[in-house]
């Protein structure tokens, strides 16, 4: 009986989630009775596997094709190892290389996929937590099937900590290169500019609750009032209202601010893994149920074109 | 070259809601185009402007209250829909990407697509895999949550951006027939004009039966069952300052004087 995690690496290192799978797969794996191996693919796979000796892991298993993750690749090796060791559950992270191999595997292997798990419980029947409606309710789902495949949250599962004494060995597979229909031909990094909002101190962050362009310089106005840096969630950027170097979350910048003010911004799970760090947030919104109260430390629920305006008149801006 | 573009209509809730079994109250519920599909449209519509006999079909598993949403992506320039219901499907537990996968198979095997667009996720479900599971079930290359896209229409082959954590973007080429999962951004979905609703009226939406795509009831038998939903307890201990915008704005300009934040 066995739990197979697939770890992720990228540009030579290993990314975080994998260390969490860790966690997670040692977790399914003991309310499974079963062991934990981990899937290294890709790259220096035998400096990876040492990293991810932790406590916990019972095996870990190589597979070197590939420099950078390809997604042809990995759904073939893990069906490989999956065939080879028959384990019980596959697990993978939901991140974005994640969304692009999980559900391949799944397919591959025939087993039900559930994805973006934030818990789990799997001592009986295997019950999944998961959320809907952006974040606004909570699901459960439960698996009835011998084998399954489950991804799971980022950062929803501590890091793994402590050195293990798993065996690492290459795991013997042909890969199929005719199968390979993808090529990688490289990375670039996006979102560079004039203003780098990971320094600031204060950030007023402005999401969908603005409504419209032509609303944007109320907000404007609060930062200058404050003395704060102007950022913002994915819709606003995604409009074009403000440039890409402005947006917070997974795929913009992670900011650690004294103070971050969202300001019409419901808390998408992408949104907050970018600012969860800041030291203090508040949350101005009319939705007293938006994950965003979740995380914040002080909130107005409230209308942002009643509150805002008063916010500037309080240090002496003008409201336009 | 044909372009099935996969549309959902997805569910928004009300501010205040009831649960009422395993979903919230319909009468909490509003309505409306997939944020992510509403860009996949625009994407394959941009294609069809930009080469010549390009035809954008869209494909709704959903209910005959999705049709306003379909009409929707007709308005903004598909050339037609269907739309995969019946029964046995309404009766249906739940419609994992497993099972949606299934039904979409079937529409792609009837319609032979040289590309498919999916968005990345679904709003309200938010699974994130039921392109991918359509690639893998009908042998097309794919490619995950794509935020550039050019397509060589004489080879059949895209070359993408894929939008990783961070601010990396991931070049790619990928060999078509293939299944790309559009992100929100990777252009600017057009508000449907009055002139394209009224032409979207005339457009052929076609209601397509499990019957008549070939599969069975028992495509929808799925080992993933849905037991329950619930309001997630509140983890917030924050501080709700209340009142009037006045006062409220008052208690925040006086937290940040008083933490030294802000000066003034
Ligand atoms: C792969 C992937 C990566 C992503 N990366 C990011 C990312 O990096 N950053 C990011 O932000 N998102 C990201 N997203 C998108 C994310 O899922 C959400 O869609 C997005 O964060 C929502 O932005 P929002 O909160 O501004 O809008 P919404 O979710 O629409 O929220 C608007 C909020 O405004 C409130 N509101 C409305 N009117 C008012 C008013 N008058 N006064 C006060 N409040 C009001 C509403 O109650 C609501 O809570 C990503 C998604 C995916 C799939
Ligand atoms: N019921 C449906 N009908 C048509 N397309 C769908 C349906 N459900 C999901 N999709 C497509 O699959 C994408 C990912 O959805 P999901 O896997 O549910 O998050 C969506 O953006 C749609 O393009």
């Amino acid at each position: 009986m066995t739990v197979l995690a697939v770890t992720e690496q990228r540009r030579g290192e290993l990314r975080d989630p994998s260390f969490e799978l860790i966690t997670a797969g040692r977790q399914l794996a003991d309310d499974l009775d079963s062991e934990l191996h981990l899937a290294v693919i890709g790259g220096d796979v035998d400096g990876y596997a040492d990293q991810l000796n932790r406590e916990g892991v019972d095996a870990i298993h190589t597979v070197a094709d590939g420099e950078e993750f390809n997604h042809d690749i990995y759904t073939q090796a893990v069906t490989a190892m999956a065939d080879a060791h028959e384990p019980d559950a596959v697990l993978m992270a939901n991140t974005v290389n994640g969304l692009d191999f999980a559900p391949a595997v799944a397919g591959q292997l025939d087993v039900p996929l559930v994805t973006d798990a934030v818990d789990f419980d799997a001592s009986g029947t295997p019950e999944i937590t998961r959320e809907q409606y952006g974040g606004k309710v909570e699901t459960t789902v439960d698996i009835e099937a011998d084998q399954f495949a489950l991804t799971i949250r980022p950062a929803e599962w501590a890091k793994a900590e402590g050195t293990g004494d798993a065996d690492i060995a290459a795991f013997d597979f042909d890969l199929d290169e005719s199968a390979v229909r993808s090529t990688v031909t490289g990375f670039e990094e996006v979102g560079s500019g004039d203003v780098d909002i990971s320094e600031a101190d204060i950030l007023v962050s402005v999401g969908r609750g603005i409504e419209e362009e032509d609303n944007l310089p109320l907000v404007e106005e609060l930062a200058d009032a404050l003395g704060a840096t102007l950022s913002s969630s994915r819709p606003i950027v995604d409009n074009g209202w403000l440039p890409k170097n402005r947006q917070v979350g997974q795929s913009g910048k992670v900011v650690t601010p004294d103070v971050y003010i969202a300001i019409g911004i419901s808390g998408a799970v992408q949104h907050v893994a970018g600012m969860k760090g800041s030291d203090t947030i508040v949350a101005i919104n009319t939705d007293p149920n938006a994950p965003i109260m979740d995380i914040a430390d002080y909130a107005i629920v409230d209308d942002l074109f009643d509150v805002v305006p008063e916010l500037i008149e309080e240090f002496g801006g003008e409201a336009s | 070259m044909k372009v099935l573009v996969t549309v959902k209509e997805v569910a928004e809730v009300d501010d205040e809601f009831a649960i009422d079994g395993l979903d919230v109250d319909e009468s909490y519920l509003e309505y409306d185009l997939n944020e992510w599909d509403d860009y996949a449209v625009e994407e394959a519509v941009q294609l069809s402007e930009a080469n010549d006999d390009v035809e954008v079909v869209t494909v709704t598993v959903g209910p005959e209250r999705a049709d306003e949403t379909i009409r929707m992506a007709l308005a903004k320039g598909a050339d037609r829909a269907l739309r995969v219901w019946d029964d046995a499907i309404a009766g249906a537990e739940f419609l994992d990407p497993g099972t949606k996968a299934q039904l979409l198979e079937a529409v792609v095997e009837e319609e032979e697509p040289d590309l498919v667009l999916t968005g990345v996720q679904s709003g309200d479900d938010a699974f994130g895999a039921t392109g991918v599971a359509l690639a893998e079930r009908v042998g097309f290359e794919w490619a995950a949550v794509v935020n550039d896209l050019e397509h060589d229409v004489e080879a059949n082959d895209s070359s993408v951006r894929r939008e990783l954590e961070g601010g990396v973007e991931e070049l790619t080429d990928v060999e078509g027939p293939a299944v790309l999962t559009i992100q929100t951004g990777i252009n600017e979905p057009r508000y449907a004009s009055l002139r394209g609703i009224r032409q979207a009226q005339r457009k052929p939406l076609d209601v397509q039966t499990l019957d008549d795509l070939g599969l069975e009831e028992s495509v929808l038998e799925t080992q993933v069952e849905l037991t329950s939903m619930y309001e997630p307890e509140s983890e917030s201990d924050a501080v709700i300052w209340e009142g009037a915008a006045d006062e409220t704005a008052g208690e925040l300009a006086s937290f940040l004087r008083d933490s030294g934040v802000v000066e003034g």
